[in-house]
């Protein structure tokens, strides 16, 4: 009978799973790393993920979300560490007690980048805020991510230290999308927006857009390493979250962050700056 | 209950309903407060659409729930006790509608089997035999949807058939054919009724369908049977105006052939011959319909030549106005209907009583052979 | 138009190696939405036909429920299994968020309605009195729901493709339970949405002709069947 036939089908499909990396023995052998959408975009995990995984054993779930979802999922204790780039938001973090053991793990810059023929006339201005004062005025378009992200939270402390709210002007557009897309988006409509070097490098290819402003101390990005607090969250897998974070700021991988991206892109993507002082960074 | 079958008692009827009652939002669409039926006979339900007999079908199949009464079967009363499918199991149902199966006509014709987990060897064997007995042996590998209407319903036939049920519930199983394969289908029907002398009982709307396959008839109207009994009684002696419009429009005659030739015979119908067209054996058993606007009369003095072969003296019974026209039910040593205008019956100044001159052609006769039944 | 070409050649280039990542990324789709699709299937033909079948209060309700859960949203069936898969969630203690099996929980959810509607108007199409005749063949009501059922076929394999075809495209839901990861819960839509976010384009053209190819056999295997199956 044909009923049969789908019943063993079904079967054996489910054997395939079980014989997967799923069964739920494997709990504590999985660490779930709650990260941005950039970190992802760059490809620096595609590397240094199966280096630990093989060295420990482990299994790294990367998932790849805004700075801002990133932590409400350690706030929840859905993740096991955090690998982000919000700073403000990441001190209330810890502070809150949600999270233990921050920690800086690396750098890279964010740059105002625009159509060429740059209408609001900022390429080559050293001040950030300055910039978006000029974009404001002259009513240039401009692409936000809206997305609460650590590049969006710095877009907004920009637009504050300029002393002008973009909300709800008509040239000042919110994409909602992550990094790449909105910066396709920028492309596309000849705007301007504020995007992480990294990224911008990955698709510089496709992007009819160029950096007109870096350099700034405020344009600095960041990424710290935060392990979820488990006192709080008992199901932490708080030894593998722990494991991760000591390997993000080891010699060795800091040393890969370093020359990661130069053969493809001419430049670093990232600066190693483990041990560092916040304070000391872009000195 | 499989001993039963081995101490079949041929007094105990095959089927029994008592108090039979169905009801649909509050009306009452059935009422048989007594039913029987032997081994062996074919019993035919008659009735214009909506008389009930599809209800009484479906009841006594267990098909149609609630009801109130009692269904025996040999004697013993079904109840849903025991699993009411094994009842099922014990009969047959075809309906209006083929009602394939998607598949072709060998697997249609083996579903019943098949419900049943009969052996595949067992299976080939007895749906070949059926549909051979329906000739359909050619369309055995053919998708039931490529069937004209004749062929399916013949599979129809076939599939029940190869169940062997004890008793064949037919619902109409004519009624959406078109004349030939209607005609021919019901001989090869009657042929295997014949043969295997199944117990039927079969719905119909067809008054020739009914006399020529059924032992007894029953006549129903609005859920009730209003008369049951041999075709012949119940077509010439209706009880009341119902049935008699319905049913008892024709003179049906019944009796031996006495002389065959060629193309025209004779019947002895009470000592007098009355004669048909067609081929008959001689000592067969005949049914003859008479058509009342087939029948002439005449005064019983005139010498007009006739062309009617069959010509009779009778007396007038009973004069009933239809209008236009009337009905005169005369008694010719065997009784005969006829009808007659008005204006005619003025000129032959008939009355209750009077003595007149029928005639009828024999090729206005519809004969009904019931060979061996 | 040079994008599209370079991604079609991309895409050759990479069935034609078999590329072990794309390679991966096709067979995950396909074992995560068919075992999604089987799983709806052995629900959504059950309820289907009995709801079909019986008469009970509140029937209209129930059907239009289901007509409603044809159109259910991926996203908001993805948020909800998210939030209760979720480690602290009610069902947390399975630990299946973002895992494969979250993925086929959640593409079973979103299709279960899609079969189980089209099966509840497969079965309801037949004629009445077909059921009668299945009883009267002897059939207990187990085989008489069997036999109707096979007697539905066609409409049901529509109920595939309908099912199949809503999961294997579905990026919402798969993205927000499965978590993308790669090598493990990363499936063509996602990883196209991933490519196309960095600006690899090439490649996300790549996956989505991989995706509409895979759909088109799957439904072109289907089709057959069914045009077979068709009246000549």
């Amino acid at each position: 009978m044909k009923i049969n036939r789908w019943v063993t089908l079904l079967g054996v499909i489910s054997l395939l799973f079980l014989h997967g990396k799923t069964s739920v023995g494997a709990q504590q052998k999985t660490i779930v790393l709650g990260t941005t959408t950039s970190t992802q975009d760059s490809g620096l995990f595609e590397v240094l993920i199966p280096i630990f995984e093989k060295k420990t054993g482990y299994f790294v779930k990367t998932i790849a979300v805004g700075s801002g979802q990133a932590m409400v999922l350690g706030q929840r204790g859905e993740a096991d560490l955090l690998l982000v780039h919000s700073p403000a938001a990441e001190k209330k973090f810890v502070a809150e007690g949600c999270g233990i053991n921050r920690r800086l793990v690396m750098h890279n810059d964010f740059v105002i980048v625009g159509p060429s023929e740059d209408p609001a006339k900022v390429k080559g201005l050293r001040s950030a805020s300055e910039s978006f004062k000029r974009i404001a005025s002259a009513k240039a378009l401009f692409l936000s991510r809206a997305d609460k992200s650590g590049t969006h939270v710095k877009e907004m402390d920009i637009w504050k230290r300029s002393g002008i709210n973009p909300e709800g002007e008509k040239w000042y557009q919110q994409t909602g999308l992550g990094m790449g897309q909105t910066l396709n988006v920028a492309a596309e409509k000849k705007g301007y927006t504020l995007a992480d070097r990294g990224t911008y490098l990955a698709l510089k290819k496709n992007l009819e857009l160029s950096i007109l402003v870096e350099g700034d101390a405020i344009l600095l990005n960041a990424y710290h390493v935060i392990e979820i607090n488990p006192a709080r969250w008992p199901k932490v897998n708080a030894a593998g979250a722990r494991a991760f974070a000591n390997f993000m700021v080891s010699r060795e991988t800091q040393g890969i962050i370093k020359t990661f991206g130069v053969d493809k892109f001419g430049s670093p993507l990232f600066f190693p700056d483990a041990g560092k002082k916040e304070e000391e960074l872009g000195r | 209950m499989h001993n039963a079958r081995c101490t079949i008692n041929q007094l105990v009827p095959i089927l029994e309903a008592k108090d039979l009652e169905v009801e649909r939002g509050g009306v009452l669409i059935l009422s048989i407060p007594f039913l029987s039926i032997q081994q062996g006979e074919t019993l035919s339900l008659i009735g214009p659409n909506g008389a009930g007999k599809t209800t009484l079908l479906q009841t006594l199949s267990y098909l149609l729930k609630p009801f109130q009464g009692e269904i025996l079967f040999r004697g013993e009363v079904v109840n849903s006790n025991c699993p009411v499918f094994e009842y099922r199991r014990k009969l047959a149902m075809v309906f209006q509608e083929p009602l394939l199966f998607d598949t072709t006509v060998f697997n249609n014709v083996a579903s019943g089997l098949k419900i049943r987990r009969m052996k595949k060897e067992e299976v080939r064997h007895i749906v070949e035999e059926n549909l051979d007995r329906f000739g359909i042996s050619h369309l055995s590998h053919r998708s039931a949807r490529t069937l004209s209407t004749g062929e399916a319903q013949r599979t129809s036939l076939a599939r029940a058939f190869a169940i062997q049920p004890e008793i064949l519930l037919l619902d109409e199983p004519f009624a959406s054919l078109d004349p030939p394969s209607r005609e021919s289908l019901i001989e090869d029907l009657e042929r295997i009724l014949r043969r295997t002398r199944t117990t039927t009982i079969f719905a119909t709307h067809d008054r020739l369908e009914a006399l020529r396959l059924s032992d007894r008839m029953a006549v129903m109207n609005r859920g009730k049977i209003l008369q049951i009994g041999p075709p012949e009684e119940v077509m010439n002696q209706p009880v009341d105006e119902f049935v008699a419009s319905f049913v008892g429009v024709e003179t049906v005659l019944t009796g031996k052939v006495v002389r065959s030739d060629g193309g025209t015979f004779s019947v002895s119908i009470s000592g007098q011959e009355v004669e048909a067209i067609g081929d008959a054996l001689l000592e067969e058993v005949v049914t003859l319909c008479i058509r009342p606007e087939n029948v002439t009369l005449s005064s019983p003095s005139s010498h007009e030549i006739t062309s009617a072969r069959n010509v009779f003296l009778g007396r007038v019974v009973r004069i009933t106005p239809l209008g236009f026209y009337h009905k005169v039910q005369l008694q010719c040593g065997f009784p005969l209907v006829a009808y007659v205008t008005n204006q005619s019956l003025r000129n032959l100044s008939l009355t209750e009583g009077k003595e007149v001159k029928a005639s009828f052609k024999a090729t206005a006769i519809h004969v009904v052979r019931r060979q061996g039944r | 138009m040079d994008l599209i070409l370079e991604g079609i050649k991309k895409a050759l280039w990479l069935l034609l190696t078999l590329d072990p990542e794309v390679r991966g990324v096709t067979l995950l789709s396909i074992k995560v939405s068919g075992t999604a699709t089987l799983i709806s299937l052995l629900i959504g033909i059950s309820i289907g036909t009995i709801v079909a079948l019986s008469e009970f209060r509140g029937k209209r309700f129930f059907v239009s429920l289901i007509n409603t859960g044809m159109g259910l949203p991926p996203v908001v069936v993805g948020l909800f299994v998210t939030i209760f898969l979720w480690r602290n969630g009610p069902l947390g203690f399975f630990g299946i968020l973002y895992t494969p099996i979250a993925m086929i929980l959640a593409q079973a959810i979103i299709a279960t309605p899609i079969v189980m509607g089209i099966t509840l108007a497969a079965i309801q199409q037949l004629p009445k009195r077909l059921q009668l005749q299945i009883l009267s063949l002897g059939a207990t009501r187990l085989q008489m729901v069997w036999i109707l059922i096979k007697e539905a076929k066609l409409p049901l394999l529509a109920a595939v493709m309908a099912g199949f075809g809503g999961v294997i495209s579905e990026v919402g839901a798969s993205m927000m339970v499965g978590g993308n990861i790669k090598g493990y819960s990363r499936v063509l839509t996602t990883a196209t949405v991933m490519e196309t976010s960095r600006g690899n384009f090439d490649m996300a053209i790549a996956l989505g002709i991989i995706l509409l190819l895979l759909a088109y056999i799957i439904n072109l295997i289907l089709t057959q069947i069914q045009q077979r199956e068709r009246p000549r």
